[in-house]
């Protein structure tokens, strides 16, 4: 195999936690590493990049994301450097731009790989929901592969500091042209990033109550999430559903407030490192996924538990 | 306008999946559906047509002789046209995206083509770009909201911490759907009956094209190892039970 390629979502000012697990992965492979950066500001975040061979920086800001010009830029460096291996996180602007690289390269992707064997090429991604796991073998020129978050390990940056090469962007016809970017500014965390979820589900019976989920998050620096069932109701926006026609999440604490744990909304959290049930109904099925649980009135444990997590910091 | 839906036939999300010989799902009391996201997919496409006086819509699968069951639905749903590159053997997402944009370019003028964002059978979230760059066509993922007017297509969609995209485009195009975009709509009875009728085109990979070259080769398929979980659960009096929650937490899960 040849070299390897990692691509840098910056997020305020500094590297996204899957950027460090993508380019840990691909160091650990000893090949040589290139890191894909589209920012204006590079110096701020070098010393991330000890240990790699080449930094290609397209001078541009991430936030000024032009799906066809980008698509064709990170092809043309990917032939360019012959990165016929090539990661990234599975984010939301990877969903929408791997593929397009992919296709342009004629080449093959695997979107949210959770192991990957670099030198056989050889990777493994949930597939039904997560229900079951398949083994695939890449065997392409050019082959990408994008990452769940919070599955590979961070190792210790060392080595030295690679050198920097400038990379224009290619203009070409935009076929899909952004206009306009409409910001969340309710300073809500994106369960997909959250290391802590606060689920709701139907028996939270009305948006208002939902605002208790969001209360509890800001101190426990939570997302809120949401069953299918609140989303409907509408006490919770479409953006927060978790599960199998929602979001998928991975995060080290899983809350999961008066859901019922169907299939569909376990196989988006499922892997979650500890899941903890409140349900007023002994035999949810949620109780039989969780690892603790508290029987009883969510109305009544919220409080609770607010007063209790107040306490420790 | 030519506009286009391709549906995929995915296992009932309720399905108990069977791994048979650590390759495939055993097809054994499988209840087979239209792709979720597919769903919007068509609903949007019938929005677009009856705006469009004198367009046509037509519905492409590829799958095996099984996945006819999914034209139907779409022409009972209200589609005019189906078309079904047959096909037992597995492909790649590339070589997928390749033969449904070889099946649709055969109809020279083609317009929106509305796709899923995702199948819920192997989650590879891409198809619809793969065949979006075939046909050199733009394409949008994600799509919760979509507008035709004065020949322009406006879309918006969802990105990141609840943000989203105003994206334009022109014909032709790809539309990715997602949840939000509208409410399918359930075909009723009389187009069902009437679905029943109607024809179906047949193409083979010669018709469309494409030599089945798959460079993703699946090579084991397995379950999940489950941690058995003896979850601790309290009961009865719920400040004490909170107190030893999140002292659990902390000092012997250690996630607090
Ligand atoms: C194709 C398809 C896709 C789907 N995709 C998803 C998906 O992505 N995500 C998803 O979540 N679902 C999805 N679903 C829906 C899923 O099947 C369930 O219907 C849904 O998850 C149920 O949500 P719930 O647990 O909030 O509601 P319910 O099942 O109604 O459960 C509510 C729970 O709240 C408890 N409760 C009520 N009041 C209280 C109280 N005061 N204190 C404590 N507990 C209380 C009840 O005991 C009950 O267990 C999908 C379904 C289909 C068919
Ligand atoms: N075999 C197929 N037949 C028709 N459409 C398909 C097929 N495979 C994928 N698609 C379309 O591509 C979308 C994305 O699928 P995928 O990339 O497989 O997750 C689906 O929602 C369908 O609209």
């Amino acid at each position: 195999m040849g070299n390897i390629g990692v691509l840098i979502e910056i997020n305020n000012g500094s590297l996204k936690k899957i950027n460090k697990e993508a380019l840990s992965l691909a160091k650990s492979s000893g090949n040589d590493v290139y890191a894909i950066v589209f920012s204006n500001n590079i110096d701020s975040f070098s010393d991330e990049f000890k240990g790699i061979k080449t930094i290609i920086n397209i001078k541009t800001d991430m936030d000024d994301y032009k799906p066809d010009n980008y698509a064709a830029t990170l092809s043309e460096i990917i032939k360019k450097y012959s990165l016929n291996d090539f990661i990234a996180g599975y984010t939301s602007l990877t969903r929408d731009m791997l593929p397009r690289v992919a296709a342009k390269l004629n080449g093959t992707l695997v979107n949210d790989c959770i192991e990957i064997d670099l030198e056989n090429r050889t990777i493994v991604k949930p597939i039904y929901a997560g229900k079951l796991l398949q083994q695939y073998k890449l065997k392409d020129e050019y082959n990408l592969y994008s990452i769940r978050s919070n599955v590979f390990k961070i190792s210790d940056l060392d080595g030295n500091a690679p050198n920097v090469e400038e990379f224009e962007l290619i203009n070409v016809d935009e076929l899909t042209k952004i206009n306009e970017v409409i910001k969340d500014d309710s300073g809500n965390i994106d369960v997909v990033d959250a290391e802590i979820i606060i689920s709701g589900g139907r028996g939270m019976g009305s948006k208002e109550n939902f605002e208790k989920l969001f209360d509890l998050a800001t101190i426990l620096k939570a997302g809120v999430g949401a069953s299918r069932a609140a989303v409907d109701a509408e006490y919770a926006s479409a953006n927060m559903q978790v599960g199998q026609t929602g979001k998928v999440v991975n995060p080290k604490l899983y809350l999961a407030f008066g859901i019922s744990g169907a299939i569909q909304h376990f196989v988006g959290m499922k892997t979650s490192k500890v899941i903890v049930a409140i349900n007023k109904d002994a035999d949810a099925p949620i109780f039989k996924k969780a690892d603790y649980g508290i029987i009883g009135d969510l109305f009544t444990v919220l409080p609770l538990l607010k007063e209790e997590l107040s306490k420790i910091d | 306008m030519n506009i286009f839906v391709c549906i995929k036939q995915v296992p009932d999300t309720e399905a108990a999946l069977i791994v048979k010989e650590g390759k495939s799902i055993s097809e054994d009391n499988i209840k087979w559906i239209v792709n979720p996201y597919d769903e919007y997919a068509i609903e949007e496409a019938l929005k677009l047509k009856s705006n469009i006086a004198g367009s046509t819509l037509t519905v492409l699968t590829l799958g095996p002789k099984r996945a006819e069951a999914v034209l139907r639905t779409g022409l009972a749903m209200g589609a005019d046209l189906a078309v079904h590159i047959e096909n037992d053997e597995y492909l790649d997402p590339k070589t997928i995206g390749k033969a449904l944009a070889g099946a649709i370019k055969k109809t020279d003028d083609f317009g929106v083509v509305f796709m899923g964002k995702q199948g819920i059978d192997n989650d590879s979230f891409m198809v619809h770009t793969y065949t979006a760059e075939y046909l050199n066509a733009g394409v949008a993922t994600n799509v919760t909201a979509f507008e035709y007017k004065d020949d322009k297509i406006l879309i918006e969609r969802e990105i990141d911490n609840g943000a989203k995209d105003k994206i334009t485009m022109s014909s032709p195009c790809i539309i990715g759907a997602a949840k939000g975009l509208n409410s399918p709509r359930y075909p009723s009875l009389m187009g069902m009956m009437k679905a029943k009728k109607k024809p179906i085109t047949k193409l083979t990979f010669e018709d469309v094209g494409v030599i089945i070259d798959n460079k993703l080769i699946p090579e084991k398929l397995y379950s999940p190892a489950e941690k058995i979980k003896e979850a601790k659960i309290f009961e009865g009096d719920l400040e004490n039970s909170v107190k030893e929650l999140v002292n659990l937490l902390k000092n012997e899960a250690k996630v607090l």
